[in-house]
C-alpha cells in the first residue's frame, strides 16, 4: 500500500517535473500588474525603489494546504514572486505538511536572516506569535488574522481583508440574475472570516431585492470543512433541487464540489478567492476575488521601505484593489456588471458599508 | 549408448543447480520406444527434476535432449506436448463440475465450421481412446463424483487425447488403493503394447518389479545404474537407491498389549465444507500396542486427527484418554493430557521452519519451567535441552541447534519432531504419515522409534496411506473407508488382498480382531 | 567473491544499498529538473545537521514515526500487516487532546494518565482489528483501512465541537501545560534557567528554540523493550511462532486467536504512544482539522520496512525518515527544488528495500559463480 503510494509519488512527480521543465518561464503572471495604491495606513508610501532593496529578504510559510493550493497560499507566493521581479528582493517559501511544522518552519526562516516572515492563514496565528517573541528583531506578518496584542508582540502585523465587500457585490449580482428568487451560500468552517463572506453576500442580495422590489431568499449552509468537496457537491445539489439557481461558496476545496454541482445541474455558482471561471466556464457566474498576493506584496514593500509594519492590522478592501470582481465575466449581463461597478465605487467612497457579521448585518438591514 | 531412432527419449549430460544445490549432475537417460521405464530414487534424488526438464517446466543448465534420435529444445510444456511428451502430476488439474469428457477435451475443443463446439465428435474421439486402451471410465460422470483413481485416468486420457506418445507419470500410485494400482499397471501395459512409451517416477520397488521393462536409478542427482528389474531383486534395487544395504522388514517382537488407554466412541466429524467426514467411528488402543489405520487419502484421516487434537469440532461422540474426555477442548488441553502428535505435514504443522532447531524443540513447552521464568526465556536451559535432544535422536548436522529448521533435510526435520513429541513422554503417540517423503534409512529409523515407544508401554496410533507400512508396523490394523472403520484385524490375520478390498469400500469379510 | 556474497546477504547491506540508490535516483531527477544535486543534498544535510537545534528537531520529528514504525514491525512479526497505525495514532491524539484539555491535574499525575489513555485508545483501535481477525477471520488490512477513515472523520468531528474548538482557528485548544513532556519547560523560561543556559550557547539554542522532549528517549526505550519482548520472552516466542507458521503454532497448543488479538493490542498501543508523544511533546499541542492523513502512521510502514522489521533498526530508519522530512524542507527553501524530490528519494529507498530479495538472489548468484569457478 505504502509502497504503491510511494511509487505513485515517484511516477507522478516525474511527470510533474517534466511538465514544469517544459514551461521555463516563472509563474506569477496573475499579479504582475504594478500596484498603484498602498495599504490604507500606508497609502502615502512611495512606490518601490528603496535603498535596501537588494539585500531585503522576505519568506513565507504555507499552511497545510501547500503552495499549489489554487488559493491563498498560491496567491501569496505569487505576490512574493512579483515582489522579487519588481524590486530584486530575495524571496522563498517553506511548505507545512502538518500543523506541527509551523513552528519549525518559521524557526528555520528566522535562521536565514529574513527581514520579513509571512505566515499564511489564521491557523498559524499561535505559531507566528511565538516565533515573533523569540525573534524580536525580525518582522512578521500573518494573512487572514488580525494583530492581537494579547498573544502577539509588536513585531507582528495582521493582514485582513474586507471580504464582505466583494461578497456584497456578488450578492448583488446574484440578486439581479436569479430567476427563481432563491439563492444559496455554502460556507466552510464557521469563523469570523467566513462570516464576512456570508453577511456581505446576504446584504448584497438584499440590496438587489430592494432595487427590484421583490423578495429573494438566501439559504445558508456550512460544510464544516475546507476540503471535503463531496460534501460541497451534496449541499449544493440539494440547494439547486430546492429551487436555488445561484450558489456562492466560501469554502476552499469544498467549493470545487459546489461548482461541479452547478455544472451538473446547469445552474450558476459564484467562485471565491480567485477567478474560478476556469473550473466551469459556462456555470461560474462571477467570483468574489480576495487577492492575498496583492496584500502580501504591498505589506512587504512597506517593510522593505524601512517602515515598521508590526503592531497593527492592515485592512484590505476594494479601495486597495486587493479584493474585487474579475474583469471578464462572460456569463454576466453587461448592465448587471456595470451596476455592480457603480456599487463598488459607492463602497470605496464609504457610501455603503457592507456588514461583516451578524450584528452589523442586523444594523445594515435596519 | 548411441543416439538412435529406437529410443523415444534420450537425455545426455543433464545438469541442473538450484542455488548452491546441484540437483542433477550429468545424468543420462535412454528410454526405448514402447516400453515402461521406471525412474527410481529417494525423495530429492532428482528424478522429478529430470522429468520436469523433459516436460519443459525447468530449463537444464547443461546437457542435451533427443527425441526419436533428433536433438530437440524444450522451452516449456507447449514444446513438450508438440513433441508428443505428456506428464501427469501428483496433483490433478481437473475442473470439478465438468464431466470426464469435457475435462479431456478442455483446451483442445473440436469445433465445426461455424466455430461451435462439436461435442459429439469430440466425445467420439475420446471414446475411441478409452476403448483402445481398456480404460473403464464413465465419460459423462462429473469429476467431483468419481474416485481419485478414476480422476487419474482422466489425466492420462487428457494427455493421450493431445496425441502424446511419451507419457510421464509422477508417483502415480501414491493416491491409489492396491487394486487401483493393479488396474493402473494394466492400463500402462496396454499403452505400451499400443506403442506408447511410459516413464514412471516412483520409489516403490514392488511396482517396478510388477510393471517395468527397465529401471534407471538416481541418487543425489547422479545416475547410478540402469537395470532390468525383472532380473534384479528388491533388496538390490533398494541398496542402489540408498547407497548401502537396507533391511526392508520391520523387526519387532509380538505385542504385549495391556489396559486400554485411549478410546473413541461413536465419533462423528464434519469436514470444512460441512459434509460428514468421520461417521460413528469407535476404536480402542491399549498400552503396548501399535494401532494402524489403513485407507486411501480423503477417507476421513485428516478430520479424525483434527478431532483428536481439537483443531476441529467433534459433532458427536466421545474421545477419552485415561478415562477423561477431551473432545472439543483445546490443543493445549490435548497436549496436557499426554497425547503427542507427529503430524502428516511436518512443514506446515510440525515445525516453524524459520525458527531455529533449538526453538522448535520447545514449541510446546516454552511457557513452562525451566524454559521460561516469569515470562522470560531461559536461553541456557533451552540450549542444553535442545543439545540433548539433537544428540539423543541423532539429528544431523549435530551443529544445527541455532540454524533454522528449514535447512534440515526432510528426514532430520522428522527426527526433530519425533524427538520433541517423544520427549513429552506421552501416553498416546499419534503418528500420521510419519515416513512421507523420507528416504529408506529414515523410514527404518522412524519405524524403529514407533516400536520402541510401544515397547516402552505407550499406545501408538499410526495413520498412513502406505498400506505396506501399516501392515508391517502395526499390531492391530483397521481400515478406514468413508469415515468409518470397515474392519479391524490382528497383524497376523491381515492379508493385503482383504484389506485392499476394504480400502476400496468392499464388503467386510473378516471377523473383528 | 564469497565475502562479497556474505556481505550482500546482511540486511543492513540491503538497507544501505537502497539508501544509496535512493540518492542516485533523486540526483538524476534533480539534474533532469535543472537543479544541482550536490547543492540539493548539501542543503538536505545542512538542514538536518547544520545547527544543534536542527538535530534536535530531527529527533523530535523522528520520535513518533519510530514508534509507529515499531508498531508496524511488531505486528509484522505476527504476520499481521498493521496498515491501521495511522488510525491508531489519530484516536490516541484525539483522546490525549480531549483529556489534556479537560483534566486539571498536576504534571506527575497528568502525564502518566495521558500516556496510558493514549496507549489504551490506540490499543483498542488496533485490538478491534485483531478481534475481528481472530474471531471472524476478516482481513486486517480491510478493517484497518476502514478504521483509519473512521478515526480521520472522528478527529475532524471532535475538532469542530464547540466545547473544544478554539475560535478562529482550525484546531482545538492546546492541552494543559502540565501535560507537556518537554524537557524542563518551566525552568528553561525562568530567569535562573535563562541564566544557566546563556553560558552554553548550543544547549540554549536547543532548549529555547525547539520543543526538546522525552519523545526520543521513550521511542528508544520502547524499541529496546519491544526487541526484548519479541526475542527474550515467552510471549514474544509465541507471537513469532504464530507469525512464522500459524498452523504449526496452533498444532503446538498456542492459542492463535489470542496471540493475534494481543499482537494488535500491543501494536495499536505503540501507535497510540506515538500520538501521545506528538501531542504532548511538541507545538501546537492540539489536533486540528485534517484535510488529508498526516502520514504519521503510514510513514511507520516505510520505517518498519526500511528497518527490515527489526525493532532497533526502526530507531535508525525513523531517524533517517525524520531527518529527510525535516531536512527536505530546506532543499525546497535553499535550492527551490520541490519537496516532492525528497518523497521520490524516500519512495526509491522503500522501493529498493522491496527489491532486497533481488540483492540476496544476486548474492546467491555470486556464491554459485565462485563455487563453479572453484571446481
Amino acid at each position: 500500500m505504502k509502497k504503491m503510494k510511494k511509487f505513485l509519488a515517484v511516477v507522478l512527480t516525474l511527470g510533474l517535473l517534466a511538465s514544469a521543465a517544459a514551461c521555463s518561464s516563472p509563474s506569477g503572471e496573475s499579479s504582475a500588474a504594478p500596484s498603484s495604491g498602498g495599504a490604507s495606513q500606508a497609502s502615502s508610501a512611495p512606490s518601490s525603489g528603496g535603498q535596501k532593496t537588494a539585500d531585503f529578504k522576505a519568506a513565507m510559510v504555507t499552511d497545510t494546504g501547500g503552495v499549489n493550493d489554487q488559493s491563498f497560499n498560491q496567491s501569496s507566493w505569487e505576490g512574493l514572486q512579483s515582489l522579487q521581479k519588481e524590486t530584486g528582493a530575495k524571496v522563498r517559501y517553506l511548505e507545512s505538511k502538518q500543523a506541527s511544522d509551523y513552528a519549525t518552519n518559521l524557526d528555520k526562516l528566522a535562521d536565514d536572516e529574513n527581514n520579513l516572515i509571512w505566515g499564511i492563514g489564521y491557523a498559524m496565528a499561535g505559531a507566528i506569535g511565538n516565533a515573533a517573541k523569540q525573534n524580536p528583531d525580525l518582522q512578521y506578518a500573518i494573512v487572514d488574522n488580525g494583530y492581537d496584542p494579547k498573544t502577539m508582540p509588536s513585531n507582528v502585523a495582521g493582514v485582513m481583508f474586507r471580504a464582505q465587500e466583494p461578497s456584497f457585490l456578488v450578492g448583488y449580482i446574484a440578486g439581479r440574475v436569479t430567476k427563481t428568487n432563491k439563492v444559496g451560500f455554502v460556507g466552510g468552517q464557521t469563523s469570523a472570516i467566513i462570516d464576512q463572506f456570508q453577511y456581505g453576500y446576504q446584504a448584497g442580495v438584499d440590496w438587489a431585492a430592494k432595487e427590484l422590489n421583490k423578495k429573494i431568499s438566501v439559504s445558508v449552509q456550512y460544510a464544516e470543512s475546507f476540503s471535503d468537496s463531496a460534501k460541497g457537491k451534496a449541499i449544493a445539489s440539494k440547494m439547486f433541487s430546492d429551487g436555488c439557481d445561484i450558489v456562492f461558496h466560501a469554502a476552499g476545496g469544498v467549493g470545487v464540489g459546489v461548482i461541479q454541482a452547478a455544472k451538473e445541474a446547469n445552474k450558476y455558482a459564484i467562485g471565491v478567492d480567485r477567478d474560478q471561471a476556469y473550473l466551469a466556464p459556462k456555470n461560474v457566474l462571477t467570483s468574489a476575488m480576495k487577492l492575498a498576493g496583492r496584500a502580501v506584496e504591498m505589506v512587504s514593500k512597506d517593510a522593505m521601505d524601512g517602515k515598521k509594519v508590526g503592531g497593527k492590522t492592515y485592512e484590505f478592501g476594494l479601495k486597495e484593489k486587493a479584493v474585487g470582481l474579475p474583469e471578464n465575466n462572460p456569463n454576466l449581463p453587461k448592465e448587471v456588471y456595470d451596476d455592480a461597478i457603480k456599487l463598488q465605487q459607492k463602497i470605496i467612497d464609504n457610501e455603503i458599508v457592507p456588514p461583516y457579521n451578524k450584528d452589523t448585518y442586523g444594523k445594515f438591514k435596519a | 549408448m548411441q543416439i538412435s531412432e529406437k529410443y523415444a527419449v534420450q537425455m545426455r549430460g543433464i545438469v541442473k543447480t538450484f542455488g548452491s544445490l546441484r540437483a542433477l549432475d550429468h545424468v543420462d537417460l535412454d528410454v526405448r520406444k514402447g516400453t515402461i521405464h521406471a525412474l527410481l530414487g529417494e525423495n530429492g534424488a532428482g528424478k522429478s527434476t529430470l522429468m520436469n526438464i523433459l516436460y519443459g517446466l525447468y530449463q537444464a543448465d547443461g546437457g542435451e535432449i533427443y527425441r526419436n534420435g533428433k536433438r530437440v529444445r524444450i522451452k516449456g510444456p507447449n514444446d513438450a506436448i508438440r513433441l508428443g511428451i505428456g506428464m501427469v502430476h501428483q496433483h490433478f488439474m481437473l475442473v470439478e463440475n465438468f464431466t470426464v469428457a469435457e475435462n479431456v477435451i478442455l483446451g483442445r475443443e473440436v469445433t465445426n465450421s461455424l466455430g461451435v463446439l462439436d461435442m459429439k465428435r469430440a466425445r467420439e474421439d475420446v471414446r475411441r481412446i478409452v476403448e483402445k486402451y481398456g480404460f473403464q471410465v464413465d465419460l459423462d460422470a462429473k469429476i467431483e463424483d468419481i474416485s481419485v483413481g478414476m480422476q487419474q485416468r482422466v489425466e492420462i486420457l487428457k494427455a493421450l487425447y493431445r496425441g502424446v506418445d511419451v507419457l510421464i507419470l509422477d508417483e502415480p500410485t501414491a493416491v491409489l488403493t492396491p487394486q487401483e494400482t493393479n488396474d493402473l499397471i494394466g492400463i500402462m501395459r496396454n499403452l505400451a503394447a499400443g506403442g506408447k512409451t511410459i516413464i514412471l517416477i516412483t520409489h516403490k520397488l514392488k511396482e517396478i518389479k510388477q510393471s517395468s521393462d527397465a529401471c534407471t536409478i538416481i541418487r543425489r542427482g547422479k545416475l547410478i545404474d540402469t537395470v532390468n528389474p525383472q532380473t534384479v531383486d528388491e533388496e538390490t534395487l533398494a541398496a542402489k537407491m540408498v547407497g548401502h544395504p537396507v533391511r526392508l522388514v520391520v523387526e519387532k517382537t509380538p505385542a504385549q498389549p495391556k489396559d486400554a488407554v485411549f478410546e473413541i466412541d461413536r465419533l462423528s466429524v464434519r469436514d470444512k465444507r460441512g459434509l460428514p467426514a468421520v461417521k460413528d467411528l469407535s476404536l480402542k488402543i491399549h498400552r503396548g500396542e501399535i494401532f494402524g489405520i489403513a485407507g486411501v487419502d480423503g477417507n476421513g484421516q485428516n478430520e479424525l486427527v483434527e478431532a483428536i487434537t481439537c483443531l476441529t469440532r467433534a459433532e458427536s461422540g466421545t474421545i477419552k484418554i485415561n478415562g477423561e474426555e477431551i473432545q472439543n477442548t483445546t490443543p493445549q488441553n490435548v497436549i496436557r493430557h499426554k497425547i503427542s502428535t507427529i503430524p502428516s505435514d511436518r512443514q506446515r504443522h510440525g515445525l516453524v521452519l524459520d525458527f531455529s532447531c533449538e526453538q522448535n524443540t520447545i514449541l510446546e513447552k516454552y511457557r513452562s519451567s525451566p524454559f521460561s521464568r516469569r515470562g522470560v526465556l531461559q536461553n541456557g536451559k533451552i540450549a542444553a535441552y535442545a543439545e540433548k535432544l539433537i544428540r539423543d535422536y541423532d539429528v544431523r548436522p549435530s551443529t544445527c541447534a541455532l540454524q533454522p529448521a528449514r535447512g534440515l533435510s526432510g528426514g532430520n526435520q522428522q527426527k526433530l519432531i519425533i524427538a520433541r513429541e517423544i520427549s513429552n513422554e506421552p501416553d498416546l503417540l499419534i503418528a500420521v504419515q510419519p515416513t512421507r517423503g523420507l528416504d529408506v534409512g529414515a523410514i527404518e529409523y522412524v519405524h524403529k522409534m514407533l516400536v520402541h515407544e510401544r515397547d516402552a508401554g505407550k499406545a501408538v496410533l499410526l495413520i498412513s496411506l502406505e498400506l505396506d507400512e501399516v501392515l508391517s508396523v502395526s499390531d492391530t490394523v483397521a481400515v478406514l473407508y468413508g469415515g468409518s472403520i470397515l474392519g479391524t484385524f490382528r497383524q497376523d490375520q491381515a492379508d493385503e488382498k482383504t484389506i485392499g478390498l476394504l480400502m476400496a469400500g468392499g464388503k467386510q469379510h473378516a471377523v473383528n480382531g | 567473491m564469497r565475502l562479497t556474497a556474505k556481505i550482500l546477504k546482511k540486511p543492513i547491506t540491503s538497507a544501505l544499498i537502497a539508501i544509496v540508490c535512493g540518492f542516485l535516483v533523486a540526483a538524476v531527477v534533480l539534474a533532469a529538473a535543472g537543479y544541482n544535486p550536490w547543492q540539493a543534498f548539501g542543503a538536505l544535510f545542512s538542514g538536518m545537521f547544520a545547527r544543534p537545534k536542527y538535530v534536535s528537531n530531527v529527533l523530535i520529528k523522528a520520535a513518533p514515526i519510530i514508534l509507529t514504525g515499531l508498531s508496524v514491525a511488531f505486528a509484522y512479526k505476527t504476520s499481521l500487516f498493521n496498515i491501521g497505525a495511522e488510525g491508531q495514532y489519530i484516536v490516541s491524539a484525539i483522546v490525549v487532546t480531549l483529556l489534556g484539555i479537560r483534566l486539571n491535574l498536576p504534571a506527575p499525575l497528568l502525564i502518566p494518565v495521558l500516556l496510558a489513555a493514549g496507549m489504551l485508545a490506540g490499543g483498542i483501535w488496533g485490538g478491534l482489528v485483531g478481534l475481528l481477525k481472530a474471531k471472524y477471520g476478516i482481513h486486517e488490512v480491510i478493517t484497518s483501512i476502514m478504521l483509519n477513515w473512521i478515526a480521520f472523520y472522528l478527529s475532524n468531528y471532535i475538532v469542530n465541537l464547540p466545547a473544544f474548538h478554539q475560535p478562529d482557528s482550525t484546531g482545538t485548544y492546546p492541552i494543559r501545560e502540565s501535560g507537556y513532556i518537554m524537557l524542563l519547560p518551566n525552568w528553561k523560561r525562568s530567569p535562573q534557567g535563562m541564566a544557566a543556559l546563556s553560558r552554553i550557547p548550543w544547549l540554549r539554542e536547543v532548549m529555547m528554540r525547539t520543543d526538546v522532549n522525552f519523545g526520543i528517549l521513550i521511542a528508544v526505550f520502547m524499541a529496546v523493550l519491544v526487541g526484548f519482548v519479541l526475542y527474550r520472552t515467552a510471549k514474544g516466542f509465541e507471537l513469532r511462532a504464530v507469525g512464522f507458521n500459524r498452523d504449526a503454532a496452533q498444532f503446538a497448543g498456542i492459542d492463535v486467536g489470542r496471540s493475534l488479538l494481543g499482537s494488535m493490542l500491543i501494536s495499536g498501543a505503540l501507535s497510540g504512544l506515538a500520538g501521545c508523544v506528538a501531542i504532548m511533546g511538541a507545538a501546537p499541542h492540539n489536533i486540528s482539522t485534517l484535510a488529508a492523513f498526516e502520514n504519521n502512521g503510514f510513514n511507520g510502514l516505510s520505517v518498519a520496512f526500511i528497518a527490515g522489521g527489526s525493532p532497533v533498526g526502526c530507531i535508525f530508519a525513523g531517524l533517517l525518515f525524520g531527518g529527510f522530512l525535516y531536512g527536505g524542507q530546506t532543499v525546497q527553501a535553499d535550492v527551490g527544488a520541490p519537496s516532492e524530490i525528497i518523497n521520490i528519494m524516500m519512495g526509491t529507498i522503500v522501493f529498493f528495500m522491496a527489491l532486497s530479495k533481488l540483492i540476496s538472489t544476486l548474492a546467491d548468484r555470486l556464491a554459485k559463480g565462485s563455487a563453479l569457478h572453484a571446481e
